[in-house]
């Protein structure tokens, strides 16, 4: 088993009341290069270790190989508090790449949906940060973003700078609007009638929670975007990462080892079976 | 059929397979073998062939397991007792890794060394030889290795035992998986007893096998005793206690998520995970993390875990199978249909120990015969 390999915190900032994004250095060789939509497992010294995507990367386009991993952590429980909690200088040990990630050659020619609730944003957005940087391979691009309330937006420097670039159109919603919200209010899946895209030659990458990431891909069938061009990341218990604990296993699949990002046409089945 | 593995059998007596225990430990090999011990015939180091349950047989049902003397000498004459050879591939508790943290705050990370244990195994039932294999696949052939499960498994000598005396739960041959050994073993050993003596048809399967062999007091095999050998096996899966229905059970499992039976059985279903720990192939583990007194040493256990353990798939807003039916039907369906997606052959070997071991002798047979029926009777039932 590879054992997790210590990494100091150069900047940490505070995202939300209960999720905080770290930068990363390697002490030593580093990782090899992640694609967006891996994860890796990350070790609070003495706590446990929890599965958490890679957000991005410093250089861009190094993918972390040797240069620095960044992960957003929203504290749920010990291991994801002990994460939240690390400020300049502490270290922590990392493991990874681990799963499968976005197939981003997959969409190519196609008009391209982003669709995030809460959290799903973080391992969507180096997805997004390529679609904003590389070159024309694809047709319209739009970035859709739910959150509980408008505090709980990620990102939001980010989410600004995408909005003002050519290649994607973002639009973001709430469910519950505070003071000065001029935003829509709803659910995400409101925003799909705010987008242009061609149903047929879509492709879809959607991460939230499950309720959420159901309603959308049943809504994007609906309108005619092909189920197997609709990705799902999805959440599972998982121990090792390398597909040995058996916690993570949807039915027929190992989410940490054919997973985390699984198509709709292979998904819809097994989030329709109650508890599977 | 019986295989010979290509090579030329012989056969040895007792005092053979007392030699064979003596060569593998000369050799520097840790022996294992059956034994009798607290009223079953369980797995344990051997020092000598002395050890192994000569006259000892065994009776089995659901929930049930008894020993019994037999009329006759044999070692290999019982089925499979309450553990398997994963006892000492994947042990029950093993440190992965250990971790420091220095008073400077800085972390360092080793890894265990792998175990230097180089073992024997004796009296590998061809349905066991099976799991091993099967673990081998699910622990070192994908990307990633448990180096400690490859450790404890390269170079481990197998000597099989093929089976003469299956049990009331043994079902292999539904599973394609016995009585005969067919390769993948160092020895093969059919236990022969009749008027010309108690006696071993012994093959060997590979080079080291083969070294061992001619280390061995032993004469050329003759036609009596082959003969003989493979009419016990062959009787054997004649004799067999139970059968799956004979139909695609890999369809039958992932296609009746919601049969009715899942209920019933889970009406009877503790949920204490015998089954999982007895299984010989059942291969799942949880994290430990554990730090000392003073904070600065910490360690990583991987540890045996079933997945009829409520937290097994603890999520923070709770656990996915929260239902004591999701939980049977995720094992059962995992073995027997699942699997061949995950790891391409099926999780069960027809050993029939989840059966014995059972509190309440549920018999994973009679569940998947009862889904077929009621799969059948919808209309839906897979050929
Ligand atoms: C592929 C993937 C990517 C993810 N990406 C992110 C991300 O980018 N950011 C993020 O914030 N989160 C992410 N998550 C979710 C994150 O991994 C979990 O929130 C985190 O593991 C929770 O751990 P915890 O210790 O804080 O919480 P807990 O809920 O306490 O659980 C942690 C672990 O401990 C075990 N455990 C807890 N309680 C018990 C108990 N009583 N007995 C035995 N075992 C127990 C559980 O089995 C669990 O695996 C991701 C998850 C996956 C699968
Ligand atoms: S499921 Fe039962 S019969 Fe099958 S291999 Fe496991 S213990 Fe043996
Ligand atoms: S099937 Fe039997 S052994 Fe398995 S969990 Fe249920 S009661 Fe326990």
């Amino acid at each position: 088993m590879t054992v997790p390999v210590p990494h100091r915190v150069v900047r940490s900032t505070a995202e939300t009341s209960d999720t905080t994004t770290v930068l990363l250095e390697p002490e030593g060789p580093g990782l090899a290069p992640f694609r967006p939509g891996q994860f890796a497992m990350m070790y609070a010294f003495g706590r446990g270790e929890a599965p958490i995507s890679v957000s991005g990367w410093e250089p861009p386009g190094a993918g972390g190989s040797c240069g620095r991993l960044v992960h957003t952590v929203r504290a749920v429980g010990a291991v994801s508090a002990a994460l939240r909690g690390l400020r300049p200088g502490d270290r922590v040990g990392v493991r990874g790449p681990y799963g499968t990630g976005w197939d981003l050659a997959a969409a190519e020619g196609c008009d391209v949906l982003v669709v995030a609730g809460g959290l799903g944003l973080a391992p969507l957005r180096p997805l997004v940060a390529e679609l904003v940087d590389g070159p024309g391979r694809f047709g319209s691009c739009s970035v859709l973003v739910g959150a509980r309330t408008p505090a709980d937006l990620l990102y939001r420097g980010t989410l600004r700078t995408w909005a003002a670039s050519p290649r994607v159109a973002v639009a973001t919603t709430v469910d519950r609007p505070g003071p000065g919200w001029t935003g829509d209010v709803g659910v995400v899946t409101a925003l799909l009638d705010r987008v242009a895209f061609h149903p047929p030659g879509t492709a879809a990458f959607v991460c939230g929670p499950e309720v959420m990431m159901r309603a959308t891909a049943r809504e994007l069938v609906h309108r005619g975007v092909p189920a197997q061009r609709i990705q799902l990341s999805l959440e599972r218990t998982m121990h090792c990462g390398t597909g040995h604990c058996g916690h993570c296993q949807l039915g027929p699949v190992l989410l940490c080892r054919d997973g985390p990002v699984v198509g709709w046409d292979r998904a819809e089945r097994l989030l329709t079976v109650r508890e599977l | 059929m019986a295989d010979t593995g290509g090579a030329v059998g012989a056969v040895i007596d007792r005092d053979g397979l007392s030699a064979l225990v003596r060569v593998l430990r000369e050799g520097g090999r840790t022996v294992v073998g059956p034994t009798v011990r607290d009223g079953a015939i369980v797995l344990d180091e051997l020092e000598s062939a002395d050890q192994l349950p000569y006259g000892w047989g065994v009776e089995l049902e659901a929930g049930y397991y008894r020993l019994r003397r037999r009329t006759d000498r044999a070692a290999f004459a019982h089925s499979a007792g309450p553990q398997s050879w994963k006892t000492f591939l994947q042990p029950q508790r093993v440190r992965q890794w250990s971790a420091e943290r220095g008073t400077d705050g800085t972390l360092t990370a080793r890894e265990e060394p792998p175990p230097t244990v180089s073992y024997a195994f004796l009296g590998v039932r061809p349905c066991d030889l099976r799991a091993i294999t099967i673990q081998d696949r699910v622990l070192t052939g994908g990307r990633y290795a448990d180096t400690d499960y490859r450790a404890r498994r390269t170079g481990a000598f197998l000597v099989v035992a093929e089976c003469t005396e299956p049990g009331a739960t043994c079902f292999c041959v539904s599973m394609g998986t016995g009585p005969a050994a067919d390769g993948g073993y160092d020895l093969a050993l059919t236990e022969v007893l009749d008027d010309a003596g108690h006696r071993f048809w012994i093959r060997a399967g590979s080079e080291d096998g083969a070294r061992v062999l001619a280390a061995l007091p032993r004469r050329p095999e003759d036609a009596a005793t082959t003969g003989a050998a493979r009419d016990a096996v062959a009787g054997a899966a004649e004799r067999m206690g139970r059968t799956m229905p004979p139909v695609d059970l890999r369809a039958l499992l992932q296609g009746n998520p919601e049969a009715a039976r899942w209920d019933e059985v889970a009406a009877r279903c503790l949920t204490c995970g015998n089954c999982t720990m007895a299984c010989p192939t059942c291969f799942c583990t949880s994290a430990e993390d554990v730090t000392d007194l003073t904070g600065g040493h910490a360690e990583r256990w991987r540890v045996w875990e079933s997945c009829y353990d409520l937290e097994f798939t603890h999520l923070p807003g709770g656990p996915v199978r929260a239902s004591g039916r999701s939980r049977y039907r995720q094992w059962l369906t995992h073995k027997l249909s699942t699997w061949y997606d995950q790891f391409g052959s099926s999780g069960c070997v027809g050993c029939g120990r989840c059966i014995v071991w059972c509190p309440v002798g549920i018999d994973l047979t009679e569940e998947a015969w009862a889904i077929h029926r009621e799969a059948e009777a919808a209309g839906g039932a897979p050929q």
